[in-house]
């Protein structure tokens, strides 16, 4: 018999019922609720009469709404201006205090993107199930735990029952060896990896990420690539458990400690795929051959390297391309045949559940010390991801360093990401965005995204226009 | 839920692949606390010639006459005729609630995203899979012939078209079963809450470090 993949021994060390037709009912260890998709779940569970399974297997956070500039943020949720925004953020609280359930409140200094809160605070870990109203939820699974964003429907279920009706997932192994060049990161492998297979190309399959290049990342690299498994189709990404994982999780405040602490470890050393595992695919990519990435479209798989030149769509292979390729380029007013380089942001965003942890941070300010932001750019925002990565930076003087190049530092949140709350794009507008989507709209209305790594989007903003971060 | 079981109606087009969440249900409508009311914000930015904001009143708006269900013949349309990888990006279960609230109570596609496609089954809309050559003759019927509608009877699996012709489509026994009836998936769930339990005895002697720290 074969062994097993990691995702394998994650899917049945937590099968409480196999079912005739295929489907399972799964255990769930963890939940982050966050105010944009609980609302209907909480009143789903008011409405049928029913409370939590089991209040401490969920922890809240706000997130997607919050303001985050400093004024406007030091007044809580009452302050928050926008009234749809703040009843929204207020209704988590109430929901939280109703059912009880312990909420990182907006001020608090643990508050951040649930996605780098979860992993920061060691309330994610590995071996865990991990759920969210949120697809980025894969990110946990840098952490060798099982995460997938859900449904509300399915936020409510796992609130009701501690499980979730779940069909077994294919396994694909995407594996990158070799090693990468000085300025290509996380992001970059990422996005390549998407160039490659496409946007459905993990569709249906649970991804584990690795390679030389990934057990070679830290884990602030690891969640980046897990986040942006949902971008290429998959509900999942996760990377095996080594030296690198303990070092993170050690000393959180919600992880184990002492005896618990060993006895964890050791349960947790089985966290990987077995040598003879049998995958249902494979892909694999060579970290030389990867280039800092810049997507010019309007899905994160229409994707080049910098040194790319922007494709024709009369060239492509079926009609489906062409339609497409021609409707991005229209939309991101840009023409076939330009060099990537020649585009010119408008706005620049560093932050999101992608690239918005420490790392991504001191690379960002590594490429901006000393130099200024070019006087076309009309703002480059930098969004730390929590409030303890803001206190991070602050400590290594990050900071100063932004905001002497004429960038804004503002307090943690989604921010630009989707603008649900104040920072969003102009109609027209060019980001070099660190985030993950560059969907129409997704930064504001008619805001044209280029998706970036932080480095790259740190480049952009002192030249303003795309330039290669290896050579700077 | 509502149930699902035979649904005679007209099919209206959405024709293009890779139709996100956001494009189905733009961001600034997450901020309701309510599950109803999103259908008039369905494709929001492709159906209006303006930007919608929550809770304004559509019926005023600038519509875009290049969008096909701003057009006659597709009025009252509840299938929905869509490409590949339907509902991909962000796992909002507003999309499915938009769909539904507009009408639609069916999507058949090539394919879809695999949390979209699992959040139409827990708001009594049935998304079908079909071989992207048959999509594609439906596409071109239906531009064809106004007024074009579909019979979908999810008890038998079959999609018959005007003319007659039967199409069979794969659905999990367990969803079919939950739709056709109309069932409360938590209900189904707690039927088996002896097996909950045991599990979660055993689990936590396993890893009490999961268990009593967020509290
Ligand atoms: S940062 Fe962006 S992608 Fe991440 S959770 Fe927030 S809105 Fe979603």
């Amino acid at each position: 018999m074969s062994g097993k993949t990691l995702y394998d021994k994650l899917w049945h060390s937590h099968l409480v019922e196999q079912r005739d037709d295929g489907s399972a009912l799964i255990y769930i260890d963890r939940q982050l609720i966050h105010e944009v998709t609980s609302p209907q779940a909480f009143e789903g569970l008011r409405i049928a009469g029913r409370q939590p399974w089991r209040r401490d297997a969920n922890l809240a956070v706000p997130d997607h709404n919050v303001p985050t500039e400093a004024r406007e943020r030091s007044g809580g949720v009452a302050a928050i201006v926008d009234p749809v925004s703040r009843l929204q953020v207020q209704t988590l609280d109430d929901n939280c205090q109703d059912f009880d359930i312990v909420e990182i409140e907006i001020n608090d200094v643990r508050q951040g993107i649930v996605h780098v809160v979860g992993p920061e605070q060691g309330a994610t870990l590995p071996g865990m199930t991990v759920v969210c109203g949120d697809s980025h939820t894969s990110t946990h699974g840098a952490l060798g735990a099982l995460a997938h964003g859900i449904g509300t429907s399915e936020v409510e279920h796992a609130l009701a029952t501690q499980c979730l009706v779940q069909m077994k997932m294919k396994n694909l192994l995407v594996r990158i060896d070799g090693e990468l060049a000085r300025g290509v990161s996380a992001k970059d492998v990422a996005l390549a990896v998407i160039g490659k297979i496409g946007t459905a190309g993990g569709t249906g399959y649970a991804i584990e990420f690795g390679g030389e290049v990934i057990r070679n990342m830290s884990m602030e690299g690891r969640m980046t690539m897990c986040n942006m498994s949902i971008e290429a189709g998959a509900r999942m990404g996760m990377v095996a458990v080594d030296d690198t994982t303990l070092e993170y999780v050690r000393g959180r405040p919600f992880a184990p400690s002492g005896e618990l602490w060993d006895q964890a470890v050791a349960a947790w050393s089985d966290l990987h795929s077995d040598a003879d595992a049998v995958f249902d695919r494979i892909v694999e990519l060579r970290g030389e051959d990867i280039k800092p990435q810049v997507s010019w479209g309007t899905s994160p798989e229409m994707v080049l390297p910098v040194d790319g030149i922007l494709p024709d769509p009369e060239a492509m292979e079926n009609e489906s391309q062409r339609t497409a390729a021609r409707r991005a380029l229209e939309y991101m007013g840009l023409r076939a045949g330009m060099a990537i380089t020649d585009i010119k942001p408008d706005r620049v965003f560093i932050g999101s559940c992608t690239n918005s942890r420490i790392e991504d941070l001191r690379a960002a300010a590594e490429v901006v010390r000393g130099k200024h932001v070019a006087p076309s750019i009309k703002q480059a925002l930098v969004v730390p991801g929590s409030g303890k990565v803001k206190q991070q930076a602050e400590a290594e003087g990050l900071d100063k360093v932004f905001l002497e190049a004429g960038m804004e530092w503002r307090e943690p949140g989604c921010s630009m990401c989707l603008a649900m709350n104040a920072d969003k794009l102009g109609a027209g507008e060019h980001c070099a965005s660190t985030s993950n989507r560059n969907f129409e709209g997704r930064q504001g209305f008619g805001g044209r995204t280029h998706l970036v790594s932080p480095a790259m989007a740190a480049a952009a903003a002192v030249a303003g226009h795309f330039v290669d971060v290896r050579d700077w | 839920m509502k149930s699902f079981t035979v649904l005679t109606g007209l099919a209206a087009p959405m024709d293009r692949a890779n139709v996100d969440t956001d494009l189905i249900i733009p961001k600034q409508f997450l901020k309701s606390i309510k599950r109803s009311g999103f259908g008039p914000n369905l494709f929001d930015e492709l159906r209006y010639m303006d930007e919608g904001q929550p809770g304004q009143d559509c019926s005023t708006r600038p519509l875009n006459p290049d969008f096909p269900l701003n057009q006659a013949r597709y009025q009252g349309a509840s299938i929905l005729l869509a490409r590949e990888n339907f509902g991909c990006g962000s796992s909002r279960e507003h999309a499915p609630w938009a769909l539904e609230d507009y009408g639609f109570r069916c999507v058949i596609a090539p394919s879809y995203a695999d949390i979209f496609y699992n959040n139409c089954f827990k708001n009594g809309v049935l998304p079908i899979v079909l071989d992207a050559a048959l999509v594609d003759s439906l596409f071109s019927q239906m531009y064809d012939q106004e007024g074009y509608q579909l019979t979908v009877d999810l008890a038998k699996q079959t999609v018959i078209t005007p003319a007659g012709e039967e199409y069979r489509f794969e659905v999990d026994a367990f969803r079919k079963h939950c739709l056709l009836n109309g069932l409360d998936d938590i209900g189904l769930t707690l039927e088996s809450a002896d097996a909950i339990r045991r599990y979660e005895e055993g689990w936590r002697e396993q890893s009490p470090w999961l268990f009593d720290v967020i509290k």
